[in-house]
């Protein structure tokens, strides 16, 4: 349990029910989850487990069927957040700094405004050239930049991303990530981040929250900040010796949960 | 087999006209009935005498406004109902099974009534093109909205979009290719029944025209009211093709890529 003044989001025996007209099917949890302001926390879990549910929740797409989900107040009012989907997460009918000003517009900010904050966005994710592009003129890893400066324009407390990398290609992967770690290193926000790759998550996050099979639930949590002090070194993290050991211990933590989702029918 | 775009272009061009030469030589050399199936080149003529004394401007004017008011107090409204239905579950509570019981019914037949109504004057014709281009324009914008990639609208929920942001910049753009595919089935259904409109209770268009010369039976006269109808036709899937590429900008093909 970590102290209340160092706590950002805190779930409470939180469950999720998909309920059809003839089954109910526990989807998530019972899980108890605290995530610090400021970290950088990466959820792993065999498919279904409902990482990506535990994202909806906070990101006010999905209600928990039973728990609280507490969020600290910053300055007397509730954090916001802002997703990143995984790909096709962009609108197709907006240009590229439309999509970058959209929470923006959400916010009724005014045109100038919008227009400051989306073009300083755009040059951070180095898509400066391609503001009034539309995105099917786009390859998949721009299109993920764009969905990065749009989280980040309207400045949220919470950064929900939910595999944004999983569809690009491995060398494109390892770029942004480290791009992500970058722009992220500038404002330290707090961010949950949902993937299937133990290298990912070993290299960006704080923490790495292992989840149990359907339903999901806390299996470990394995600390990776204490090992990898930031800033960090994307390459330098991968040769030393300490990922081996890292991985290892994610693995092991992950391998039954695997396997046990293997064995299930229809999977 | 391949066949390069340029001769697909040509070949396209030449199959009408081919129609109209084979015609044009049947009427010449007596294979057809001429009092029935006037040959082209007398068409051409009566419609060119038509053109001089401006008679064919009249009509078709009469026709075109008619039809462009009526599409307007349809679609308009029609894209609004659509986009209404796509994304509050109530609304779609109420309108669906009222949109499937009054579809089927033939809305030339409701025309007597619409006379009855707003009398024989321009307001009834408005009203028939409007009854018929709003059911196929509520429809396609419905089915357009429904067929949007359900994160499209996750993203609209978790940047707090307004409910206007959720209609504009999400509903509408997401639904516009179903709603212009809409509008020009819609457009030509409009020409279909004005033309039914105006041979029953009216004094002018390209209806009334038709019926008014199949009376006197002037047959050169009586061809050039289709004739007209296929131009208008034609001029109208152009349109539409202009408006997709000026309305969705994202949709063209670009060069430099």
């Amino acid at each position: 349990m970590m102290r209340a003044e160092e706590r950002r989001v805190a779930f409470r025996a939180v469950t999720k029910s998909f309920v059809s007209s003839t089954s109910s099917v526990t989807a998530v949890g019972p899980i108890d989850l605290d995530v610090r302001d400021g970290e950088f926390l990466c959820i792993l879990g065999p498919s279904g487990c409902g990482k990506t549910t535990l994202l909806r929740i906070l990101g006010g797409l999905e209600h928990q069927t039973t728990g609280d989900v507490e969020l600290s107040p910053i300055d007397g009012r509730t954090p916001t957040n802002a997703m990143v989907f995984q790909e096709h997460g962009i609108f197709p009918w907006l240009n590229v700094k439309d999509n970058v000003a959209f929470g923006l517009k959400a916010r009724k900010l005014g045109r100038r405004q919008r227009g400051e904050i989306a073009d300083t966005l755009i040059e951070k994710v180095g898509l400066g050239h391609f503001k009034n592009a539309y995105p099917h003129q786009l390859s998949g890893g721009m299109k993920q930049r764009v969905s990065i400066a749009r989280a980040f324009a309207t400045d949220p407390d919470i950064l929900l991303m939910d595999e944004p990398f999983a569809a690009l290609d491995e060398q494109t992967k390892i770029l942004l990530q480290a791009e992500l770690l970058r722009i992220w290193e500038e404002t330290r926000k707090t961010v949950l981040y949902v993937t299937h790759s133990l290298d990912e998550a070993i290299v960006l996050a704080d923490r790495v929250l292992v989840m149990t099979n359907r339903p999901g639930r806390t299996k470990s949590i394995i600390d990776v900040a204490g090992i990898f002090p930031r800033p960090r070194d994307v390459e330098a993290i991968k040769r030393s010796p300490e990922y081996g050991l890292v991985f290892a211990q994610i693995w092991e933590a992950l391998r039954d949960e695997v396997i046990a989702h293997a064995r299930e029918p229809g999977a | 087999m391949s066949v390069s775009s340029n001769t697909l272009r040509l070949v396209s061009i030449a199959s009408p006209v081919l129609l109209v030469v084979i015609w044009q030589a049947c009427a010449s050399g007596g294979l057809i009935d001429t009092r029935f199936f006037p040959a082209p080149w007398a068409v051409a003529q009566e419609g060119w005498l038509m053109v001089k004394s401006g008679e064919i401007w009249t009509h078709t004017g009469i026709s075109v406004v008619r039809i462009l008011v009526g599409f307007l107090l349809g679609a308009v409204p029609g894209v609004i109902i659509g986009l209404a239905m796509g994304l509050s579950p109530l609304v779609r509570a109420i309108m669906q099974p009222l949109i499937s019981a009054t579809f089927p019914i033939p809305k030339v037949a409701i025309l007597p009534l619409f006379i009855l109504m707003f009398g024989l004057g321009e307001m009834s014709k408005y009203a028939v093109i409007a009854i018929s281009v709003i059911y196929l324009v509520i429809i396609n914008t419905y089915e357009g909205v429904r067929g949007i990639n359900r994160i499209y609208m996750d993203v609209g929920k978790n940047f707090g979009a307004t409910r206007w942001m959720m209609f504009k910049d999400v509903a509408l753009p997401g639904a516009l290719p179903n709603i212009l595919a809409g509008m020009r089935m819609a457009l030509a259904v409009a020409l279909l029944i004005i033309v039914a409109a105006e041979f029953l209770g009216a004094k002018a268009g390209i209806g009334y025209l038709i019926w008014d010369r199949w009376q006197i039976f002037a047959i050169e006269k009586m061809y050039v009211g289709p004739m007209k109808t296929a131009i208008l036709g034609f001029l109208s899937t152009w349109l539409f093709d202009l408006a997709e590429y000026l309305f969705m900008p994202w949709r063209r093909q670009d060069s430099n890529r």
